[in-house]
């Protein structure tokens, strides 16, 4: 409608601004929104973050590095596992570490799991965003199955905190190996089921193709990463491009979309699924217990915790432990280093500056949530109400990680 | 005095019967709807309260009762506090056009199974009355004195307009194949050899007012009014304790009527193919009809769950098209074709 017409009908037409969060029920956490709305649809749309903010990073520069494994899970506390392992890999880096080969199989078979069960909270939270509600417990109780196994290995479902400096926390049981095996083998069919309930659901189509579209170009310029930008018809995953833990030796493939919707979108994080699953089975058929967890050469042995079993029995290992559990690896004065792995959510970055010390001059964590939520301006410009819900959704935040 | 007691005697009788089922039901449908979600998700459950947890609607109802019963700051009050008694009632008041068996003979007397067994155009009555309850919805969005609830108003009225068009017009062919607004007739005309259940002849208004009933009960594709995801719980957002039951409640009895008005329309209502209820004898014959009935709203019912654990929901702009681009053409098609055929045999 004209505004002449406006007037002569004497229709008062006011823009109302809703608060879409931080107390809102599909804002996934705190995430709260700004939303400048003409009726049904968005004018303008501006995330304010910060209310989860916990100053992790701050915190970081002041415990030794061992110290900042517990504070990782805090943040994408949807896949610990990757924040955990990938801030080993990094002051790995920083202090110049070799891992054995047996533990970097056991940690691509950590972060590909962590990947899964991210992705299956991701699809189901989307399809309940969208209305599906089925969908959400078939997702869930999958998930918990790989909660499971995480239990298995670290003791903890949730906040693993299973990643160590040179290793990993402590070694699989007898067996975990085939558990793991016997879940992949049958983790499809629930990806399945969802895949039959949503991918050709007349409604699921419509409330996602064409809705929280970007372009290419504008999702390289915000610095989109992970699935959003693969969406978009950029092949650009960090398992591919820098390969870290050996990812170049395993067969998989790079699914991308080509519209950057939340079909796309969806579409591209259903197949990561069914990736990641096959890496797993690769990764587990060159799980060699034979070799050792930690490397044995004296110099490696002062960096990460002896085994329990050892310290209570042998002086040097209590030694050691004293050490390692009070000091922890000294970092290289004024070395500084980036170090990223491909999250479930995207580009995870470590920035570490070595101070002399045990403890980081600086840290800082690149949160991918945090930098795919910038996009959220554009992708909700024009946008109807119901369509803000589906797209924070297809980009799959967890405000932990982006307020940190 | 006494000429009236043969009237008023009954229809209290039946209005405390019909009542005590519908609420009864009402309440029924909260379980059954909790219980089936559970089944199709791969959970138990509500089955703590009673055995298999059939007592949970007491239960629920109980915890209804002692919560506070909050009035927004910005509320308008008078309307704030109207508003669910306008959803709860128009829903329960239409049950007394919906008749719900043949008759039953009791000493004597016969007793049409409706409550206002006079009423002859009971399809018009039920129309008009199931629609004063989107005025509940309205009021209680507008006066909550909340943006989200605003929106779950806005989108009621918008959405009345689009999918009522559809259910007049399929109601409309209904009326015209049987020339009569009155619900027995039109239950009459589907009994007996050489005539169908209207399901069968008139398929396409059968279709359009099925879909568009759901979106008259806010039910999941169409709850947009309620709209969870986007609009938290859209026009009660604010409302809880009694009031909040009472749209509760008014949802549920709205899916009873709707039922209940689709097995009258085009599922024959208590008929059964191959079944005469004279058989069973006055009294028997009367009940065995009002157990079809039920049992026929009952499976009614289910697909109503069913449907809403399924599937996803529209968007707003989606059902305006789907109301305005697809029910109501495919509506006034069915009603042309109708005409056409009654004129072509000669109908009176």
């Amino acid at each position: 409608m004209t505004e002449m017409n406006r007037e002569r009908l004497d229709l008062n037409t006011d823009v109302i601004t809703v608060n879409m969060g931080p107390q809102h029920p599909s804002t996934h956490g705190v995430l709260r929104v700004v939303l400048k709305l003409d009726g049904e649809v968005v004018l303008s749309a501006v995330p304010d973050v910060g209310y989860l903010h916990r100053g992790i990073e701050k915190i970081a520069e002041n415990k030794t590095l061992h110290q900042v494994i517990p504070y990782t899970d805090r943040m994408d506390y949807l896949s610990p596992m990757s924040n955990n392992i990938g801030l080993a890999m990094a002051v790995e880096k920083l202090i110049g570490f070799q891992i054995t080969e047996r533990c970097r199989v056991m940690r691509v078979i950590c972060m590909e799991l962590a990947r899964l069960s991210s992705h299956l909270l991701w699809l189901a939270t989307d399809a309940l965003d969208v209305g599906a509600g089925t969908v959400y417990f078939y997702a869930f109780t999958e998930r918990e199955k790989i909660y499971d196994l995480f239990e298995r290995m670290s003791g903890a479902r949730f906040t693993v905190s299973y990643g160590r400096i040179g290793g990993l926390a402590r070694d699989w049981p007898e067996g975990l190996e085939r558990e793991i095996e016997t879940y992949v083998a049958q983790a499809h069919k629930t990806i399945d089921e969802c895949d039959k309930l949503l991918t050709r659901n007349k409604i699921w189509i419509d409330r996602n193709q064409d809705v929280g579209v970007i372009s290419a170009e504008k999702a390289i310029d915000m610095g989109l990463s992970g699935p959003p930008l693969r969406a978009c018809g950029v092949e650009w995953d960090l398992r591919k491009a820098y390969p870290y833990l050996g990812y170049e030796r395993y067969d998989f493939e790079i699914p991308v979309g080509e519209h950057g919707d939340c079909y796309d979108r969806y579409l591209v994080r259903m197949e990561e699924m069914r990736q990641s699953i096959r890496i797993v089975q690769q990764a587990l058929k060159e799980m060699d217990r034979s070799i050792p967890l930690f490397p044995e050469d004296p110099e490696s042995r002062k960096v990460f915790l002896p085994p329990k079993d050892r310290v209570l029995t042998k002086m040097e290992e209590l030694i050691h432990q004293f050490i390692v559990a009070t000091e922890g690896p000294k970092t290289p004065k004024g070395k500084e280093i980036y170090f990223a792995i491909e999250a479930p959510k995207g580009e995870l970055g470590f920035y570490l500056v070595g101070s002399g010390t045990n403890v980081a001059h600086r840290c800082h964590f690149r949160a991918p949530s945090y930098i795919n939520l910038q996009a959220l301006p554009i992708l909700l410009k024009g946008a109807m109400v119901a369509d803000c819900v589906a797209t924070i959704a297809s980009l799959d935040p967890v405000m932990g990680e982006c307020d940190r | 005095m006494n000429a009236y007691w043969p009237i008023v005697v009954p229809a209290l009788v039946k209005i405390v019967v019909i009542l005590g089922i519908v609420l009864t039901g009402v309440a029924y449908t909260t379980l059954a709807e909790r219980k089936v979600s559970a089944w199709m998700q791969d959970r138990r459950g509500p089955n703590r309260v009673g055995p298999f947890g059939l007592l949970q609607p007491v239960a629920d109802g109980m915890k209804f009762f002692f919560k506070e019963d909050i009035t927004p700051r910005e509320a308008y009050r008078p309307l704030y506090l109207l508003a669910p008694f306008l959803t709860l009632f128009p829903a329960l008041i239409t049950f007394a056009v919906i008749p719900f068996g043949t008759q039953i003979s009791v000493g004597g007397q016969t007793y049409p199974l409706i409550i206002a067994p006079g009423m002859d155009v009971g399809v018009i009555f039920l129309l008009a009355v199931s629609s004063i309850g989107v005025y509940g919805i309205l009021l209680a969005g507008w006066s909550s004195g909340n943006k989200y609830s605003l929106m779950g108003g806005l989108r009621s009225a918008s959405q009345v307009i689009s999918y009522e068009l559809g259910i007049a017009l399929a109601v409309m062919s209904v009326v015209l194949w049987t020339g009569s607004f009155d619900f027995r007739r039109i239950v009459e005309d589907q009994a007996g050899w050489g005539h169908f259940w209207f399901v069968g002849p008139q398929f396409l208004a059968f279709i359009v007012f099925t879909v568009a009933v759901f979106a008259e009960t806010n039910r999941l594709p169409f709850d947009l009014p309620e709209g969870e995801s986007e609009l938290v719980a859209g026009y009660h957002t604010e409302y809880s304790g009694l009031r909040f039951a009472m749209f509760f409640m008014g949802e549920y009895a709205n899916m009873i009527t709707a039922s209940a008005f689709v097995v009258l329309l085009f599922l024959g209502g208590w008929n059964l193919p191959f079944v005469n209820y004279a058989w069973f004898g006055p009294l028997w014959g009367g009940l065995l009809s009002a157990v079809v009935f039920f049992a026929k709203v009952a499976v009614l019912l289910f697909v109503f769950i069913w449907v809403r654990w399924t599937l996803p929901r529209f968007r707003y702009d989606q059902l305006m098209s789907l109301g305005w681009k697809r029910l109501f053409p495919l509506a006034l098609l069915n009603l042309v074709l109708i005409s056409t055929l009654l004129v072509l045999r000669g109908h009176p």
